[in-house]
């Protein structure tokens, strides 16, 4: 069957061209943004092995695995590379570049040229943290925390900072892009407010990109500069504030969850509209709270610092700041669930991710409650219960969406189905292991167990047993994603052009696009999800 | 059955109570909100699932819809806000009269020592009924001090003074953690604290042999370093009068006006041109580096204890500074 579909096979991105050198000096932002999804999964899987160790090393009280400083780095580049080589390029650099001139209708992004330098910054950095991972790694946490740091770590910080620091920049480029192609590029008829969701959220999401990562990128210069040059800007015994590095630090790093969970966001709005057959409930008002999170997102950063010596004014500023960003986030939650009513509801693979995704940021939003509070944030920070909510945000919302997108968009990326029974399977998978790693952890934390301890007093084992069994489920969720789109780029179902009966203009070109994007640049006379307007498809779940 | 397995921290403070309180009423109103966002889903999701025939029912949004569910969880998050800045407060604020330890941590044990004297490694005894105040800081790199029984944590800096304070409950051993990464041995840095019924703590006190209160060195201290050629208690020194002065407030050389406490102190011993008192040259000599963290902290512990005698109202430099340990 599939050799009909060769024979009858349009021009598209995929095979216009073939060879290495049209992939790695091409300029399609579909290209790149297949690079970039190449690159992030395999630094993901780097990541998650690390992440295996550090839970095989929690199964038993005494630190028996690995090495006390082996530990130590484990836990540091799990960190470094799941949070700058993983979730920040993830749904923007992966899905927003394929997506966002698609759904704006336009050829490809301002700056192609940009978009494959921001990639190539990537892989530099990408290859400059490999070579400081098998030089001897890095011990800081991801964290850096000075005077540890400059003063005392032995190990390859100023590798790890400066790979960091380049990272940086393909972030930064990435933003840029998609900021200049927002404003500039729509197609005829495509105002703001008839924008999908996803361009919203990614709108919001540049605009932190642009303003906090250069903060990040020069406090990590400072890291090197003190470490390389004896400088004293954070270590005290040289006149510096170790302090200062901390509101450094968090004035990107704050905002930075949200680079995570707003693209995830984004992916949540598509996926629920399309898979309900409704226009989002309150488009308004969800479009606004990813602006009001990426404003209000700059002004919380020193919830991190309750317990570090900041004034006890300062920290009740800080706290019911915090408070105030809640808000947007709980307002996005409710419109979700809102858009259900009165829909029509199929349960496909994206969608299941789409209900884990609302299910899991809404514990992890709510535990932000627990931590946003001053009192009880004395007693649980830096414990495992903000291990435990920061992973339900980042993995269970951020990691959720991310593959919740990436089954919704492959056919239009790939041309090809996924085989949806593996699918639903692996969806589950994710949702069961993520709930039994981490939800333990909420307890360890509230019995006080800290965060990155390599041994740790026998009353927390059971639940630490619990964590590791949850993982290994979390790592097969994880991995059959990866077999079954790669099978099915060659044996998955020839995908049509609108599988889903999804509204958008990612929808009305070919399936894969051709290099253009469009035959024609479209104009646009409808608001977004008119799913009024649309057939539903024959196919998709329909009970029986 | 759940010896081996405990569920909820043992409580053994008298700020731990608030903490539960506040948290327990936060996991009934997660556990509701989760139950009824998710119930809604189920219901959706089951009536509303697609079938032949029906479309979805397009609904633009309500206006008065999304101000309820902005106004209503705001109002809840601010009074969250609330009570948890008064307990925060309560926490940051020891209560005068407190008896202090000085801790100062370093990679990877920490080292105590009680006003009275007594020096302890890794191991807090402290008794029931009694406000302790914890004067810390550290010589290498920021650690944080975690007692999970009594809800306290404060990190731990090098280069200044952080505060916690507590009121053991219970008797009993409780953990004691390193919160903040340190380290190779962070996870090693841990300890216990010891809380003793009074009449037994006073046992323990007088059982090993000290060689007098942490002021009284502190003012030995005083003399061999030749501090005191200068800050005289007649206010004819070279540098001011330190008795009294802890806990009020001084008017700087360049017009800033703080108040003495521990931090104070210690960058004056340290780096003393940055505070330069009104009325005086920065001619003292830079003690960074010549003390160790032990010994400021005996130096600050024996400032503090110079108050004007009562009956004199000139005060005196002695050796037997006044000391008050609260008993209960």
């Amino acid at each position: 069957m599939a050799t009909v579909a060769v024979t009858a096979e349009r021009e598209n991105y995929l095979n216009k061209e073939y060879g290495i050198r049209s992939w790695l000096l091409t300029t399609d932002h579909k290209r790149i943004a297949l690079l970039y999804l190449a690159s992030i999964t395999f630094f993901f899987f780097i990541g998650g092995f690390f992440a295996l160790l550090i839970r095989l090393e929690l199964l038993t009280p005494a630190g028996d695995l690995v090495q006390a400083d082996t530990y130590n780095k484990l836990f540091s580049m799990h960190g470094q590379i799941m949070i700058f080589f993983f979730l920040i390029p993830s749904i923007p650099a992966v899905l927003g570049n394929f997506l966002v001139p698609l759904m704006i209708g336009a050829k490809d992004l301002a700056f192609p040229r940009i978009n494959l330098l921001s990639w190539y910054l990537y892989v530099i950095a990408g290859v400059i943290y490999l070579h400081c991972i098998v030089t001897g790694g890095v011990d800081t946490g991801w964290t850096f925390y000075t005077p540890f740091s400059t003063a005392f770590s032995n190990t390859r910080v100023i590798e790890a900072g400066i790979s960091i620091f380049i990272v940086g920049f393909s972030s930064i480029l990435t933003g840029l892009n998609f900021v200049v192609t927002i404003h500039r590029m729509r197609a005829p008829g495509m105002t703001w407010s008839r924008l999908p969701l996803f361009i919203w959220a990614h709108y919001a999401t540049s605009i932190i990109q642009l303003l906090g990562t250069p903060v990040l990128a020069i406090t990590l210069l400072l890291v090197v500069f003190e470490r390389a040059f004896n400088l004293g800007i954070f270590d005290p015994t040289r006149g510096g504030d170790p302090l200062l590095f901390q509101h450094l630090f968090w004035f990107y790093s704050h905002p930075a969850v949200y680079i995570m969970i707003l693209p995830a966001m984004a992916v949540e709005s598509e996926v629920v509209a399309c898979f309900t057959r409704k226009r989002i409930f309150g488009y308004n008002f969800v479009a606004m709270s990813s602006i009001a999170i990426a404003v209000f997102g700059f002004l919380v950063w020193a919830h991190h610092m309750f317990v570090a010596g900041i004034s006890l004014y300062s920290a009740l500023i800080f706290s019911i700041l915090s408070y105030l960003v809640a808000v947007p986030s709980a307002i996005k939650v409710f419109n979700w669930t809102a858009t259900m009513y009165k829909g029509s509801i199929s349960f496909t693979t994206p969608m299941l991710y789409a209900f884990g995704f609302i299910g899991l940021f809404t514990m992890g939003g709510l535990t932000g409650l627990f931590l946003a509070a001053l009192g009880i944030d004395v007693h649980v920070h830096d414990t495992y219960f903000v291990i435990a909510h920061f992973h339900y945000i980042m993995v269970g919302g951020a990691v959720m969406g991310y593959l919740g997108g990436l089954h919704f968009w492959w056919p239009k990326i790939s041309g090809r189905m996924y085989p949806e029974a593996w699918g639903r399977l692996a969806a589950l998978l994710v949702f069961a292991g993520f709930n039994l790693t981490f939800f333990p952890q909420f307890i360890l934390g509230y019995m006080g167990m800290p965060r990155r301890y390599w041994q740790y007093p026998p009353e927390f084992q059971v639940l630490n047993v619990l964590s590791t069994a949850g993982s290994t489920i979390l790592a097969v969720g994880y991995v059959l994603p990866m077999v079954y789109f790669l099978w099915s780029m060659r044996y998955g179902k020839i995908a049509e052009d609108n599988p889903w009966g999804a509204a958008g203009l990612e929808w009305k070109t070919s399936s894969p696009p051709p290099t253009f994007n469009f035959d024609e640049t479209p104009v646009v006379t409808w608001e977004a999800y008119n799913y009024e307007e649309i057939p539903a498809p024959a196919e998709v779940n329909v009970e029986r | 059955m759940f010896d081996n397995f405990p569920l909820w921290p043992a409580r053994a403070s008298a700020g731990a109570g608030n903490i539960d309180a506040l948290y327990i009423f936060l996991l009934a109103l997660s556990a509701f909100m989760c139950l009824a966002i998710f119930a809604m889903i189920l219901i959706f999701a089951t009536m509303y699932r697609r079938r032949r025939g029906v479309e979805a029912e397009q609904i633009e949004g309500s206006t008065e819809l999304e101000i309820t569910w902005s106004i209503i969880p705001l109002g809840i998050f601010l009074a969250i806000f609330v009570w948890g800045a008064v307990i925060y407060f309560h926490e940051r604020t020891p209560p005068r009269g407190a008896s202090e330890v000085y801790v100062v941590a370093k990679q990877w044990m920490w080292k105590l020592e009680h006003q009275e004297g007594q020096r302890e490694i890794n191991e807090l005894h402290v008794p029931v009924g009694r406000d302790v105040k914890l004067i810390m800081t550290s010589q290498d790199v920021i650690h944080s001090f975690y007692v999970p029984a009594f809800r306290i944590k404060q990190d731990v800096l090098p280069g200044r003074y952080t505060t916690a304070w507590f009121r053991a409950t219970k008797p009993g051993v409780y953990h004691l953690f390193c919160s903040q990464y340190c380290g190779t041995m962070h996870s090693g840095m841990i300890g216990q604290v010891v809380v003793m019924e009074p009449a037994l703590y006073e046992a323990w006190l007088s059982g090993g042999g000290t060689s007098g209160s942490l002021a009284a060195s502190g003012g030995t201290l005083f003399q061999q370093l030749g501090c005191s050629t200068c800050h005289r208690s007649d206010s004819q020194g070279r540098g001011p009068n330190l008795v009294g002065i802890y806990g009020k407030p001084v008017q700087l050389e360049d017009g800033r006006t703080l108040t003495v406490d521990e931090n104070y102190l210690r960058t004056c011993i340290l780096s003393p041109s940055k505070n330069v008192p009104s009325g005086f040259k920065p001619i003292m000599p830079v003690f960074q580096g010549l003390v160790s963290e032990e010994q400021i902290n005996a130096l600050v512990a024996y400032i503090k204890s110079l108050t004007p005698s009562p009956a004199g109202g000139q005060g005196g430099l002695s050796l037997a500074p006044k000391t008050q340990y609260p008993k209960e």
